[in-house]
């Protein structure tokens, strides 16, 4: 067998999808199981051919359904097991990963997000974010990464099982048809250089020793009687989740000390935004941007705080308003003025986003 | 001094008395499977998934390591406990809708692919859990909540035929049978072959198990066993559909 997918660290052009599987690979993953759909297709591709050489397996199931599920099984017997897909596949996979959040189980998903509702465009947009933070009929038990480029495509698809296996709920990376299929450079490397332990998998089905005689049986469900129990069990669910959620929160904050307007933007969308924020501030505009990388658990607090001492709120979104809802109800009571910029699954240029902040000057 | 009856001994007392409605057919197939684990010695690395529906009764019955999924979608999680780990013996304990209706897509690439798994499933010809609709394997004529003037096989079609079709899109190595509870001996034999199936890695396992639902078939005892093993099974053949080997037993 050879030995690891990659050796130190070394400089990559290429697409992000082949980034993903890297990922997986380096953060030795086992097994990934999964169906096509555009714009993800390309993560089970390189994976399927890259990692036989690394003893890996690859599973492609009858639809995501099959799919989603079969992740929640491999994760079960105790190995990073992954997946990935987009859009209406997507929703088809918020079933399983409804169980794997009553369940608590580390499954990892990657979600090229494409174009929406329906079966849209096979090309690019934020419109799920609703769906990937709070879909099936769950509470939102999730982790949800925003990666805005190819480097932190590979950073937090490696950092997702970590993550998962540490706090043992279902963890996404929200990339989307741009990160998917562009090429862009990066470092991979082997995370181990860069201080980085892979957090160990624990079987939940067939553990050592005979069940009953030398060990409990490992008995899961989720479904329940009583209202009273499943009450208790989810005021459990919930208070493990807000108590991590503070180690779990991520964002990006620039020019934000005395800021009048504050740009609020995730994923791609953010760059338009940095590249737009560092322009206008040659131009001597007071504008500052802040990034919501964990879109779940969302960074509210910090966004509160600063909200709270600007004059004027933007959101820009490649979506109707889905992070736009996001924030509201995170600094709900703050009365800075929010204005919003959606473009439902288009880019946005650098350009688009001046404009935009012109028109609040 | 009452003398209870002998249980395998993967039997897991601290869940009993187990769940099932009086009459059930379920906890007499559960008992020949436990048996036949026992008798295999592969309590250690069984993994047993149950479905939705009364299946999910099952989550806590046998000191196995068990999990229960949703409804239709035990064959998918089992295929990927068994993919992730060979050396595990994926059971998916399920129902008629569970198999042949709504995880239908499942069952049929599962058998395809001939992924080495045992998927058990009871047959008691209608959705007892939700009370009695029709199932893919209620009877031409048979009242339930949903046919309440008996299934038309016009505009409901004929039964599902699992076994069968299991038997008819399988390749070498796959294993198919019927059986009944109320020929408990030759559905254990069955249910047994199966796990040897998979044991051998020879491929795909499935086993059909008429049962039995007085609550939502609103039978006697006697009415009861008259449908099973007089009415069922003139529309479901009772046997072996397809063995890795020659031999099948009719």
């Amino acid at each position: 067998m050879a030995e690891k997918p990659i050796v130190g660290e070394r400089k990559a052009f290429m697409t992000g999808n082949e980034v993903t599987a890297w990922a997986a690979l380096a953060a030795g993953a086992d097994i990934m199981y999964g169906y096509p759909i555009t714009p993800q297709t390309e993560i089970m591709q390189y994976w399927a051919r890259m990692a036989p050489k690394f003893g890996k397996t690859f599973l492609q199931t009858e639809d995501e359904i099959s799919a989603g599920f079969a992740t929640v099984g491999g994760v079960l017997a105790g190995k990073r097991a992954f997946t990935a897909t987009a859009g209406p596949g997507n929703t088809l996979m918020q079933e399983a990963m409804s169980m794997a959040e009553m369940m608590r189980i580390p499954t990892v998903m990657i979600v090229c997000q494409r174009g929406g509702p329906s079966t849209a465009t096979v090309i690019y947009s934020q419109q799920e974010v609703t769906m990937t933070c709070f879909g099936g009929n769950g509470e939102g038990f999730r982790i949800v990464y925003s990666p805005s480029g190819h480097q932190d495509v590979f950073d937090y698809t490696i950092k997702a099982f970590n993550t998962a296996w540490k706090y043992r709920f279902p963890t996404f990376v929200l990339s989307d048809g741009y990160q998917a299929k562009m090429r862009e450079s990066l470092t991979i490397y082997d995370p181990e250089i860069r201080g980085i332990k892979m957090v160990p998998t624990e079987a939940y089905v067939g553990k050592p020793g005979t069940p009953g005689v030398d060990r409990e049986p490992s008995l899961f469900r989720n479904t329940y009687n009583m209202e009273e129990e499943l009450y208790e069990v989810l005021m459990n669910i919930k208070q493990e989740y807000d108590r991590v959620a503070p180690e779990i929160v991520e964002y990006k904050e620039m020019y934000t000390e005395d800021a009048e307007i504050v740009v609020v933007a995730h994923g791609v969308v953010s760059r338009a935004v940095e590249g737009a924020v560092t322009a206008l501030r040659e131009k001597g505009i007071k504008v500052g941007f802040f990034r919501p990388i964990t879109l779940r658990p969302f960074p509210g607090q910090q966004l509160k705080e600063l909200a709270g001492r600007v004059k004027q709120l933007l959101v820009v979104e490649s979506a109707l308003g889905q992070l736009d809802k996001l924030v509201k109800q995170e600094i709900y009571g703050v009365t800075t003025p929010i204005a919003n910029y959606f473009r439902p699954g288009e880019g946005i240029t650098v350009e688009e986003v001046i404009e935009q902040v012109h028109k609040l000057v | 001094m009452s003398v209870q009856p002998q249980m395998p001994a993967v039997w897991r007392v601290e869940t009993k008395p187990h769940k099932f409605c009086p009459g059930c057919g379920h906890p007499l197939v559960l008992k020949a499977l436990g048996e036949a684990i026992v008798e295999l010695g592969i309590q250690d690395r069984a993994v047993f998934g149950c479905d939705i529906g009364c299946s999910l009764l099952a989550w806590d019955f046998f000191n196995i390591d068990s999990v229960q999924t949703h409804h239709g979608r035990t064959t998918p999680v089992i295929t990927g406990v068994k993919r992730a780990n060979p050396d595990l013996i994926g059971i998916a304990y399920m129902g008629d809708g569970g198999g042949y209706a709504i995880g239908a897509q499942h069952l049929v690439n599962a058998a395809t692919r001939n992924e080495k798994i045992t998927v058990i499933l009871i047959n008691n010809a209608q959705y007892a859990m939700t009370g009695g609709q029709m199932a893919p394997t209620t009877l031409p004529g048979q009242k339930t909540e949903t046919t309440p003037y008996g299934r038309d096989v016009e505009t409901q079609g004929y039964p599902t035929l699992g076994p069968e079709m299991i038997a008819a899109i399988t390749r070498e190595g796959a294993y198919a049978a019927r059986g009944t509870v109320s020929n408990l001996r030759q559905l254990k034999r069955f249910i047994k072959r199966a796990l040897e199936n998979q044991m051998a890695g020879n491929g795909f396992s499935f086993v059909e198990a008429i049962s039995l639902c007085p609550t939502n078939w609103r039978t006697n005892a006697e009415q009861t066993w008259k449908f099973a093993e007089e009415e069922m099974t003139k529309y479901f053949k009772v046997g072996e559909f397809k063995t890795p080997g020659e031999k099948k037993e009719a």
